[in-house]
């Protein structure tokens, strides 16, 4: 089968580091503060390549999030970054009461983010972190398909004024954009036309989306690809006119189905415009250390269950 | 290190403390919510930083260069206001708002809300580490601006007090001044429920210090003493410093003093009146 999806893979991570390092040579504002896993994360290539504006916070997130905060308030912009499952769980008091309440211009980056974590098990994937994000007041949380928009986040998180939370994933992903692509803060990107069924996705899940989708459309069955890059504040506009122009939504997450986009999608479907929708994501289970095939597959993200979802989802359509 | 006050300074410090004290207790009365114990033993050095210590202008309260000020234990919220009112940031009267709807003057200290307020606190052991953030931030842009951080010793049993300390250390923020407000009393007591420990923090001082702080301890009612301690810790060089000020908790009133369960109980009619006695009898 051939894939719309090229196959040029880069690492969201690498361009985070080499961005990153770019604004801190830039800016007298930007410093990148780390919890001992820049080598992970690549925070690291701003430690080796401008080390000036590198604070390393030690193994202590609910400290390093609050230090965010206080440099904050003296003017500096910290980009604070760690694995998404330890800012999410360990330290989100202290991104709440400090960060998000006051609205203070701290950038967070959770890397490592969903169920792919590069054979970490349970402990270190991030399955929640959408769901507690999106429910602080203040927050803006952001979800990149590719390293290119990636990007493209963080010149918009860089001009913007006050918290942002980024998931990134570990592993290089095709890069899915095409060089026309400008990441819009707010808004949807519709990646591919199709008049059954819109699967809205997000993050990693964009790309097994556009794939799942072209197998569809070789079956007969014409789906479109809604990518929604901003999870909070969520482009309503776009959920309405898929639903009301498919009449069925499947929404697709590297992330539980409670809290995350699903349930975004949902909330909106209800209040506004109620059609049939299925969720695609990662059911009430822990998961457990594996490759990232065996992963996808048992945990139920794969391309092969986001086809079978749309097919469930066009059997409630039709009813 | 010697005390520079003048006795006239005194006067004025003990007399705006006093008035403090009074404004605690009617506006906890008024408002029917809020603490008395913890504001009331942290008073006097309230006091002394907004009266004496720091480089602060009520008329200009973000001005980069002011010092800092941050209240980990963040339920202490009206002592500062108190001391905020009577030095200028707000009128007095406004403490007749504290805990109602719309009020700038919050359960727990809001920076958003009120002008003069560096850093939203009351989810106990973070201001500590915001302050260390603060304290970082002007090191970095070279700004000779300092840093105060009041924290509660039952907040000490939050470890994010500690990684704060750890990370203050490390980055040798000789313009950050810890203040520990030990009246060694918290919510529910502590002290009696187990003869081993007779206060929520066992050893502060080796604490501190084995985390690389240079530690100065004294009576923090004492007004001489305050003013000895922060005029020691400007003279730190390459270490934080933290001054554990032995307290009362419910300080100046003599139903209230050493009685856990003023943390944040609210006085009767009869109580205010005989509280408010007692203050300005002890302010003479």
């Amino acid at each position: 089968m051939k894939s719309v999806v090229p196959q040029k893979n880069v690492s969201m991570r690498d361009v985070f580091g080499d961005t990153l390092l770019k604004f801190s040579l830039e800016s007298s504002r930007v410093y990148a503060i780390d919890g001992d896993l820049a080598n992970s994360t690549k925070l690291d290539t701003v430690a080796n390549g401008n080390p000036k504006k590198f604070l390393q916070m030690g193994i202590a997130e609910q400290n390093m999030m609050s230090v965010a905060a206080g440099l904050a308030t003296t003017g500096l912009q910290p980009w604070a970054c760690t694995f998404a499952a330890f800012l999410s769980k360990r330290a989100i008091d202290q991104i709440q009461v400090q960060i998000a309440q006051p609205k203070l211009d701290v950038k967070m980056i959770g890397a490592y983010s969903g169920l792919l974590t590069g054979v970490t098990g349970k402990t270190h994937q991030a399955l929640e972190d959408i769901a507690i994000f999106r429910a602080l007041a203040n927050m803006v949380v952001l979800a990149p398909a590719d390293a290119i928009e990636m990007k493209q986040m963080m010149e918009f998180a860089h001009k913007y004024e006050g918290p942002v939370y980024i998931r990134i994933a570990r592993d290089p992903y095709p890069v899915i954009v095409d060089g026309k692509y400008q990441f819009e803060f707010g808004k949807a990107a519709t990646l591919k036309d199709g008049k059954d069924v819109t699967i809205i996705s997000t993050g990693t899940q964009t790309c097994r989306s556009l794939a799942a989708a072209e197998q569809l459309d070789t079956e007969g069955i014409s789906v479109a690809v809604v990518h929604m890059p901003t999870i909070k504040p969520l482009d309503t506009a776009a959920i309405i006119k898929a639903a009301k122009s498919t009449g069925v939504i499947v929404t697709a997450e590297e992330h539980s189905i409670y809290g995350g986009l699903g349930s975004a999608v949902a909330e909106v479907l209800v209040e506004e415009c109620p059609v049939p929708m299925l969720r695609v994501g990662v059911r009430d289970v822990n998961s457990e250390s594996a490759n990232n095939d065996d992963l996808l597959e048992k945990y139920g993200l794969s391309e092969g269950h986001i086809v079978r979802t749309v097919k469930e989802a066009l059997k409630k359509k039709q009813k | 290190m010697n005390s520079s006050l003048s006795k006239e300074k005194i006067m004025l410090l003990k007399e705006k403390a006093s008035e403090a004290r009074k404004l605690i207790i009617e506006t906890v009365h008024h408002a029917g919510a809020g603490h008395i114990g913890g504001p009331m033993s942290a008073t006097d050095i309230l006091t002394n930083l907004y009266f004496h210590e720091m480089n602060i202008d009520p008329d200009d309260p973000k001005s980069e260069e002011r010092d800092r000020f941050v209240l980990s234990k963040g339920h202490s919220a009206i002592g500062l206001y108190a001391v905020l009112a009577l030095r200028g940031y707000l009128p007095v009267e406004e403490l007749q708002t504290f805990d109602s709807l719309n009020s700038r003057l919050q359960a727990h200290p809001d920076m958003n809300t009120l002008p003069g307020l560096d850093m939203s606190t009351g989810s106990l052991g973070q201001g500590i580490s915001a302050a260390v953030g603060i304290a970082l931030g002007a090191k970095l842009q070279g700004k000779r601006y300092r840093t105060f951080c009041m924290i509660g010793d039952g907040e000490s049993q939050e470890g994010q007090v500690w990684e704060a300390a750890d990370i203050a250390s490390k980055y040798e923020l000789d313009n950050l001044v810890g203040i520990l407000d030990y009246n060694k009393l918290q919510q529910f007591g502590w002290c009696g429920e187990e003869k081993s420990r007779k206060s929520p923090i066992h050893d502060p001082k080796e604490r501190w210090e084995s985390f690389g702080w240079h530690v100065i301890e004294i009576d923090g009612h004492n007004q001489e003493e305050i003013e000895k301690a922060f005029n020691e810790a400007r003279e730190v060089k390459t270490k934080p410093v933290m001054i554990i000020a032995n307290t009362v908790k419910g300080k100046g009133v003599s139903f209230m003093e050493n009685q856990y369960l003023w943390h944040s109980r609210i006085p009767t009619d009869a109580e205010l009146k005989q509280a408010k006695k007692e203050l300005e009898m002890g302010a003479l």
